[in-house]
């Protein structure tokens, strides 16, 4: 029998991301990679709020899924926060990002960026701003990465298990169920 | 458990403690020759792995500083990661998938096979399939490779059954769940496979073979084997006849020590064997050690690779059991008629959810990549690996400014494929989408290489001093005794996955370097 898996959401208000070493082994891959550690704030501590919510606006353009709420993505951007907060550099990069990002939305006549209405006006801008600020769109697309799909908050909604060792692995679990196949 | 005094000449270093290193230790303490085994990483256990994959990438993955160039993609998308490759006891044995296949004869023999093919350095290695094939016997008993000495395959997982059936409904005649250094029932102290997924990131059951649960464990049980983690080796000493004499390392806290020896083995995984020996130049040896033919680095060679994912309308759960447990064999043969010369396997692979996402089409954003990812569980993947051609200009050299915590320069990593690896891949492309659409994929992604886990060749074998590093015993043509033991050996690299052939290398080196030591000619 085919052994599946419970995909509905169990994501929790506060949202912690995982952290540990995972951080630093993930940043040799992952450029500016982010995994913060930090509860999803409701209050920026080094952006501004419009800031922010642009970045959030902008992370769920990058890695559309509609079936995620805004905090699985708020909580990669209270990573950038955070590290804003200690890192007036790194602040910079962003906050200069998102006001060419606002920029060049409101050049290509769609207002600022977090306004626009359209998704594939936002995705325009997004293209634009890939080529013009590669510092800015690297850092925050690869925190992405990392920041969303090693949030084992999503996993089971994507159908992966992960650890399996404890569960006496997927012998007696499934590991060859699949049952579609036409001989 | 041994330990030896660091003034003791009369052991042989190995330097590193993977299928090379950790198997030529084990095979000279079983001969009753004093080994000390310098281990750069750490030493974790079964019980120490991580079913996680970024937690286990920052355990286990050799994460010191290098740098790429060349056109291959690796260098824009993983500039700092030119390998995918383990700093532990074990070495990369630990995260090797287990698959354990024989080079074909023709293999053996690539430049009377191939003929000239322009920009390749094609070569003969100075051995055959007939030399190799008693210790070819003795890697497969020792690591308990399925299909050999009677031990049973593993049973097929879901995403062995998706390859298996387009595999079949095209035609494909040599499809099985392959030769795996796992075992598919208990044997040699350790247990069967749970089916657990999670091969690359250390096997919490043991059921994989690696050095660190086999070899090593044998080796320290004789009492004529140290392992010494922790001991990352930054230079090969030299006296004033040109013999080795000794290691220098660095210990755990950074501080320099030295190891005397008799013989030395370089075991580093390629890329440090290269830059080890190239860092260990003198006023003797400007170049570096081993290198009077200007060879060592060159002829880097990390396999022709490629994975193609699929995604069905049904669940698949490629993730669930042995990862690489399934092969199709049939375009591993040598036919130029399909645009290329030499051949490639296609073997299952899957990733989990989190390196899908970060290796899946590196830098990809947006509504396709996301859609691809949501099939994540409705999704079967393999991976693509045949022989690329070993040329001049692929190579591991010198850092000209960047250096490493020991202040020793970085290797930087140069790789351009080669017209053939590129008709190679896209007919594997081809063929691997095809098997995927016989059996109803909806979508098909052809996803680029990953950092490289098969590094090959910088010291490559050659009966020719000037052509190569190491004669056809891995022993360099320049120093009687100092070896080089992994893949670096490498004359050519052939289709196959290259961990059985350097443990039967290994092996067949260890009973040169005895019988050498004991006619007192090194």
């Amino acid at each position: 029998m085919v052994r599946l898996i419970d995909k509905t959401p169990k994501v929790t208000r506060r949202l912690f991301m995982r952290t540990g070493g995972a951080t630093a082994a993930a940043a040799v891959v992952m450029p500016a990679s982010i995994l913060s550690g930090k509860a999803f704030a409701a209050d920026p501590v080094a952006l501004s709020v419009d800031s922010f919510n642009t970045l959030v606006k902008m992370a769920r353009d990058l890695y559309p899924h509609d079936k995620l709420p805004d905090a699985i993505y708020a909580a990669v951007v209270s990573g950038h926060d955070a590290k804003a907060k200690d890192d007036a550099g790194f602040k910079d990069v962003l906050e200069k990002g998102v006001a060419l990002l606002d920029g060049l939305s409101e050049r290509m006549g769609h207002g600022k960026y977090a306004a626009a209405a359209k998704e594939e006006d936002r995705v325009a801008v997004l293209k634009e701003i890939e080529k013009q600020d590669a510092g800015f769109f690297g850092a925050v697309r690869g925190s992405l990465v990392t920041g969303i799909y090693n949030n084992q908050e999503i996993w089971k909604q994507f159908g992966y298990e992960g650890e399996s060792a404890s569960l006496g692995g997927y012998i007696e679990r499934g590991f060859n169920d699949v049952d579609w196949l036409k001989g | 458990m041994a330990t030896f005094e660091k003034s003791d000449n009369t052991v042989v270093v190995v330097i590193g403690s993977g299928a090379g290193g950790g198997t030529v230790s084990n095979e000279l303490a079983q001969k009753g020759i004093k080994v000390v085994c310098l281990e750069a990483g750490g030493r974790y256990e079964t019980e120490d792995f991580i079913n996680d994959e970024w937690g286990s990438f920052s355990q286990i993955a050799w994460l010191d500083k290098r740098t790429t160039s060349g056109s291959w993609r690796v260098a824009k998308d993983f500039a700092g990661l030119p390998a995918w490759i383990v700093k532990a006891v074990g070495g990369s044995t630990t995260h090797w998938a287990g698959a354990s296949l024989r080079f074909q004869k023709h293999e053996w023999k690539a430049k009377t096979t191939y003929g000239e093919i322009a920009g390749a350095n094609l070569l003969d290695w100075p051995i055959d399939e007939d030399e190799m094939a008693p210790w070819y016997e003795k890697a497969e008993f020792k690591m308990g490779t399925t299909g050999t000495n009677g031990i049973p395959r593993l049973p097929g997982n879901n995403n062995y059954k998706v390859l298996e059936a387009g595999a079949k409904k095209l035609g494909y005649k040599e499809v099985h769940t392959g030769n795996m250094s796992i075992n598919s029932e208990p044997r040699d102290g350790r247990g069967a496979c749970q089916q657990i997924g999670f091969c690359f990131q250390g096997c919490k059951s043991g059921a994989k073979w690696s050095t660190l649960v086999s070899e090593i464990p044998k080796g320290e049980e004789t009492g004529n084997l140290e392992v010494r983690p922790n001991s990352h080796v930054v230079k090969i000493e030299h006296d004033d006849a040109g013999k080795v004499t000794g290691v220098v390392y660095a210990d755990k806290d950074g501080n320099l020590q030295k190891q005397a020896a008799r013989v030395v083995c370089v075991a580093g995984n390629v890329i440090e064997s290269a830059r080890l020996l190239l860092n260990s130049n003198s006023s003797k040896f400007a170049n570096g050690l081993a290198n009077s033919s200007g060879m060592v680095g060159k002829h880097y060679m990390r396999h022709m690779t490629g994975s193609v994912y699929a995604t069905f309308d049904k669940p698949v759960h490629m993730y669930r059991g042995t990862t690489m447990a399934g092969i199709i064999r049939d375009e591993s043969r040598h036919d130029t008629s399909r645009g290329f010369a030499a051949g490639y396997e296609m073997e299952t692979l899957s990733l989990g959810l989190p390196f899908m996402a970060a290796f899946l089409n590196p830098g990809e954003w947006g509504r396709s990549f996301a859609q691809s990812m949501e099939a994540y569980d409705r999704m079967a993947g393999m991976w693509l690996v045949g022989e690329d051609m070993p040329q001049l200009t692929n190579a591991v050299s010198l850092h000209a400014t960047e250096k490493d915590q020991y202040g020793m320069p970085v290797p930087n990593v140069h790789f351009d494929d080669h017209p053939n690896d590129i008709a190679m891949r896209e007919h594997a492309y081809k063929q691997g989408s095809a098997v995927y659409e016989a059996v109803g994929a909806t979508k098909v992604l052809r996803t680029p290489p990953y950092p490289s886990t098969h590094n090959l060749g910088t010291n490559r074998m050659s009966d020719n001093p000037k052509d190569g590093v190491v004669n056809k015993w891995g022993q360099t043509h320049d120093i009687a005794n100092l070896f080089v033991s992994d893949g670096s050996v490498f004359t050519t690299g052939a289709a196959e996955n290259p961990t059985l052939t350097i443990v039967a290398l290994a092996i067949r080196q260890a009973d040169y370097i005895a019988k050498q030591m004991a006619s007192n000619s090194i």
